[in-house]
């Protein structure tokens, strides 16, 4: 029973990772149509350039800060603009494919330019125990939980209850008549750039910690956002929230129950379940663009 | 115009599939094994063009088929039977699994679909990873022999590229006829209006199918030589980015036109290679100078090529017309 406790306290953890990479998933695809298979990379790409940071010479605190300005000029501004605007019209396919690519690209300066090795990084939050309900659970996974709640909250209450945030939302739904009653539609995809590298480099100042800093680590992650941004509902925030929890939950469980060798198998079943039986997402409307 | 294109279309083909031939000769093994690589790879890319390029379904599982094909082939050929038995099997394997494969497709469209095959794709790898009893397991199979063909050994590096080459060319004339056939203008009519296509009488359902089906059998072809030309596999080629590779393959050559997996298999295959001499830095080039060409086309290479045909054709007609004008204004 204990054991169970563990489990889900480890995979709301992760699910929470998870979901804020998922939401800047479902973000990029409302706004703009870009699947984005880099997400993962973008996930790994901020720590080593905190990491870069750290070497120059910074202090951690510094070097946090650094880290989540350089990601957002680099895969929030640069990306839209060198990559997104110039494919964006021409459908969805290619652009996904130049996302593909770009995913290689980071991967490989990475290794080239930092290392092929995995790297430590120091946590944010302390490590240690703390006793609940007589359970001990790590500083860790309730410091990660926090963070990525608080970050989903803000977000949703900068979509739901600011003037910006309805601008957003009108620029997704309807591009062509928000144009229409003024709201700045490209400002506002740009925005939604901007605030998915700003999630991106949350969550790898989360995650890094726990799994080390590897050129290749993005993959398994990126992979795990995608599923849980399907499974939650392509076009809902809250959906790509519900969805990233399930899934960390998921694997944490089927870890422990399935096999270890089957672990991964589950969320793709679930997936495809999901899919035929749900195609809109647990959460979604179907075909509707919401933020 | 076309007078001379087509003796001229002809001849170019003549003399790539000549300089095919000829060329590697004197290549060494490793250049061999690129070359015979891209003939394989441009096999799995033709198969998924199909699907995709001409039928319009997005997979994510290539890679897959081309597993599937390579564990076949290294289970049968490991035991004795000849290579072309496993091919068959390759075939029928493939077909069977890419036909149940499509059903999906039949309720989900694009992204969803490329969900779906993507899942599919990592289930398939974990089979190939788990199943040790059959596969190897993370050891694989190795002492995979090369067949005997007409009986010339072909364990050298150069005939073997020969098989590669001749297997290139028979899918590739099958695939020629089956996109002229009335199945191929079936499939574009499923990608340009599936509802047209079925007010048609066209049967959607079937076609969906068959478009899987067919794609991911040569999925399995190319598999079946990938495995003795290798002559060792291991489940980690077959992993997603496989799959990855063969859509980038099909997009990057051109999807819908017919020499476009050619062309995106060279890409996919060689440049890599050719940029090796910048050591470290040859994927990062790589995977810079896929997302240039994907933003100056996002057709692929090939739409290039019809672009500027295309505006050829409009500058020739555009003159005719003036020319006619010009008399019709002579004559009053």
């Amino acid at each position: 029973m204990s054991n169970l406790f563990d489990l889900l306290v480890a995979g709301l953890a992760t699910g929470a990772i998870y979901a804020l990479v998922a939401v800047g998933f479902t973000l990029l695809w409302q706004t703009s149509q870009t699947i984005n298979f880099a997400q993962g990379e973008f996930v790994m790409l901020p720590a080593f350039l905190m990491l870069a940071a750290m070497h120059a010479g910074a202090p951690f605190w510094l070097a946090i800060i650094l880290g989540i300005l350089l990601s957002m000029i680099l895969l929030g501004l640069a990306f839209k603009m060198l990559l997104v605007d110039p494919m964006m019209r021409h459908g969805v396919l290619p652009l996904a494919i130049a996302t593909m690519a770009l995913a290689i690209g980071i991967k490989e300066a990475v290794k080239q330019f930092f290392s092929a090795e995995a790297s430590p990084f120091p946590p944010i939050v302390p490590t240690g125990d703390i006793s609940i309900l007589g359970h001990a659970v790590s500083l860790q996974s309730i410091g990660v939980l926090a963070v990525a709640i608080l970050a989903v909250l803000g977000l949703t209450t900068l979509l739901n209850r600011t003037s910006l945030g309805h601008q957003m939302q009108a620029a997704a739904q309807n591009p062509t008549v928000a144009r229409i009653i003024g709201v700045p539609v490209e400002r506002m995809i740009l925005l939604t750039f901007l605030i998915n590298a700003f999630l991106v480099a949350l969550a790898s100042l989360l995650i890094t910690p726990i799994y080390l800093a590897k050129f290749s680590s993005g993959e398994v992650l990126g992979q795990a956002a995608f599923i849980a941004a399907i499974v939650g509902g392509f076009n809902q925030v809250r959906g790509a929230i519900a969805g990233g929890l399930l899934i960390g939950v998921l694997d944490n469980l089927a870890a422990a129950y399935v096999s270890t060798q089957y672990r991964a198998a589950v969320p793709m079943i679930f997936l495809i379940a999901v899919i035929l039986f749900r195609p809109q997402g647990l959460l979604g409307r179907a075909e509707e663009r919401t933020v | 115009m076309s007078g001379f294109a087509k003796p001229l279309k002809i001849a170019l083909g003549l003399a790539v599939i000549a300089a095919l031939i000829v060329v590697p000769m004197n290549f060494n093994r490793y250049g061999l094994f690129i070359l015979s690589q891209w003939a394989v790879m441009s096999i799995a890319a033709m198969g998924l063009n199909l699907t995709l390029g001409y039928a319009g379904q997005v997979s994510l599982a290539q890679g897959a088929f081309v597993g599937i094909g390579a564990y076949a082939a290294a289970i049968m050929t490991t035991h004795g039977w000849p290579l072309p038995a496993a091919i068959l099997v390759a075939i029928m394997l493939s077909f069977a699994v890419g036909w149940v494969l499509g059903y999906p497709a039949l309720r989900v469209q694009h992204h969803y679909l490329a969900f779906v095959t993507l899942a599919f794709s990592t289930l398939a790898f974990l089979v190939f990873r788990n199943e040790s009893w059959l596969t190897g397991g993370i050891y694989g199979i190795s002492n995979i022999p090369r067949p005997n063909i007409f009986g010339i050994a072909t364990n050298k590096p150069l005939p073997f590229y020969y098989v590669c080459l001749g297997s290139l060319a028979i899918v590739s004339l099958a695939v020629w006829w089956l996109i002229r056939s009335p199945w191929g203008r079936a499939f574009m009519a499923l990608r340009e209006n599936p509802l047209r296509a079925q007010s048609l009488g066209i049967d959607t359902r079937r076609y969906t199918l068959m478009a899987f089906a067919i794609g991911s059998a040569l999925g399995g072809v190319a598999g079946a030589l990938y495995a003795p030309l290798t002559q060792y596999i291991d489940p980690v080629p077959f992993n997603l980015s496989l799959s990855l590779d063969l859509l980038m393959m099909v997009i990057v050559g051109g999807a819908g036109f017919y020499f476009g997996p050619f062309l995106g298999a060279m890409i996919a295959v060689l440049l890599p290679e050719w940029l090796r001499f910048t050591e470290g830095y040859y994927l990062m080039l790589y995977a810079v100078a896929v997302m240039l060409l994907l933003i100056w086309s996002p057709t692929g290479i090939l739409g290039i090529l019809d672009r500027y045909m295309a505006a050829r054709r409009t500058k020739a007609a555009s003159a005719l017309r003036a020319v006619a004008k010009s008399r019709l204004e002579t004559v009053q």
